[in-house]
Order: C-alpha cells, then structure tokens, then sequence
C-alpha cells in the first residue's frame, strides 16, 4: 500500500505528505532514534510518539516511507514546515503505537 | 571517477535540535553521484550517529567525507573530552548521555555499535582529555 492510500484511510489522518506514492512494505516501532536507525528498514512506516525535530533527519537517513504518530502525538508548527522542506511523509494515527500496529497488519 | 572527492562540515555544538544536517546534505551529495541507494543510506547513518555523538559529547567537531572509486570515506575528529574505555562504549546499550538527551529519543548505547555495523571498515583512536578520531569506509563494491 502506498503512503498517499494509508492516509487517505478513515483510520489515519495526514499530517504531510510529500510523497503519497512511497510504497510501504513493512512496520517499524520504537521511540529511542539510534535503534530506529539501526533496525528500520528502508521503506518501512514508523510508528513512533517521539515529535521533536530529529524524528526528520532519522526518517529521512533510514529512509523509512512514512512516520506514523500514535496517540495523536501533535507536531510544532516549525517541524511540520521541516518535514515538508525535507520530503518526509508523516501520517497521524489516533491510537496507541499497538493499536496502530494491528491496523496496518489489517491494511497492508 | 579517478579522483577523490572530498566533502567537509564543521558540526555545530549549539545546534543540537536540528543536528544532522551534514549528514542529510551528504545523503543529497552522494544521491547526486548517482551511488546505489543502499551504500548512501549506511554511509549517512554512520554519519549522523557520528554526528550526534560529537554534538552530544564532544562539543562539535569537523567531518570529513571523501569519494573514491572503491569506498566514501567518513572521518570525524573532535576535541571533546575523549572515550575512556573504547571497548565498552563499543557495547550496544552503554551510553553516558544525560537525561535531557535521552528524553529527546538519544542515548540508546547504539551510536558507535551503529557507526560499526553500517561501515565495512572502522577505527576509534581517542585520548582523555584531548579528543576523538573515527575514520570509517563503506565499500562501494
């Protein structure tokens, strides 16, 4: 499934979206960015409540397809203006990391 | 490509919450050499745990990318205060970061065990006191 798809599911809301037709193939979970960094592979979707800026430059080096933000984590308006600079696709998700988990086991 | 390119940065101690921008030009850089996704995306994370680690520890300190025919080259140097025992700070999981840096999603103990496992090629020389230098290679074959 795509970025671009996931967002657009009643379950997610879009939080930027530079590239909707990143493809994702697989989930990554975790909030410490070093072990994001090194375990994520590229393409993945990462489900994360971590929100300050360095989010963008683990997601854009690891080149995971999207970050999801569980638990609706909100973004400083200064990150989000990043994010789009920087083509990183964020989604937000209105459950816990878990919960969210499951749902994208059920979409993709 | 016969020559060397080379690539430098001077890491910015003060810049911590948008640290990492050498890192993400280097990643543009090498995209624009036209080098396999793969080997942009271990030198880069190499680089930014790198990168942090000299924000976080050291003060800041200058990074050195150089492209060869056969690897990319990343050589950080510091005058932070240096790495006691190489071997435990080697170890996944050890870390002597702050609490503050820790909420801020860093001090996993995975920055250098990170710097390995990317690169096919490291060397930490570090004197207490005096500062740190890591030279790291990603093969390009």
């Amino acid at each position: 499934m795509t970025v671009g798809k996931l967002s657009g599911t009643e379950f997610f809301a879009p939080v930027v979206i530079t590239e909707p037709n990143r493809e994702i193939d697989g989930v990554y979970i975790g909030d410490l960015l070093s072990w994001v960094m090194g375990r994520a592979s590229s393409g993945n979707a990462w489900i994360t409540i971590m929100s300050n800026v360095n989010i963008l430059a683990v997601a854009s080096l690891a080149d995971t397809a999207c970050i999801i933000l569980a638990e609706n984590v909100a973004l400083e308006q200064d990150v989000i203006e990043t994010a789009k600079q920087k083509n990183i696709n964020i989604i937000s998700s209105p459950v816990g990391m878990y919960e969210t988990a499951v749902m994208l086991s059920t979409l993709l | 490509m016969s020559e060397v390119l080379n690539f430098h940065f001077d890491v910015d101690h003060e810049d911590f919450t948008s640290a990492g921008q050498a890192s993400v030009q280097v990643k543009k850089n090498l995209r624009q050499l036209g080098l396999p996704p793969e080997i942009i995306r271990r030198v880069s994370i190499a680089m930014y745990e790198g990168e942090i680690n000299m924000v976080i520890h050291a003060g800041g300190g200058t990074a050195d990318v150089n492209v060869t025919e056969d690897y990319i080259e990343i050589i950080l140097k510091d005058h932070g205060p240096g790495i006691k025992d190489i071997d435990q700070a080697m170890q996944e999981g050890f870390s002597t970061a702050t609490d503050t840096i820790r909420s801020l999603g860093f001090g996993a103990g995975m920055g250098l065990p990170n710097m390995k496992r990317y690169t096919d090629y490291m060397t930490v020389q570090s004197v207490v006191g005096e500062g740190t230098d890591i030279t790291m290679r990603v093969n390009i074959n």
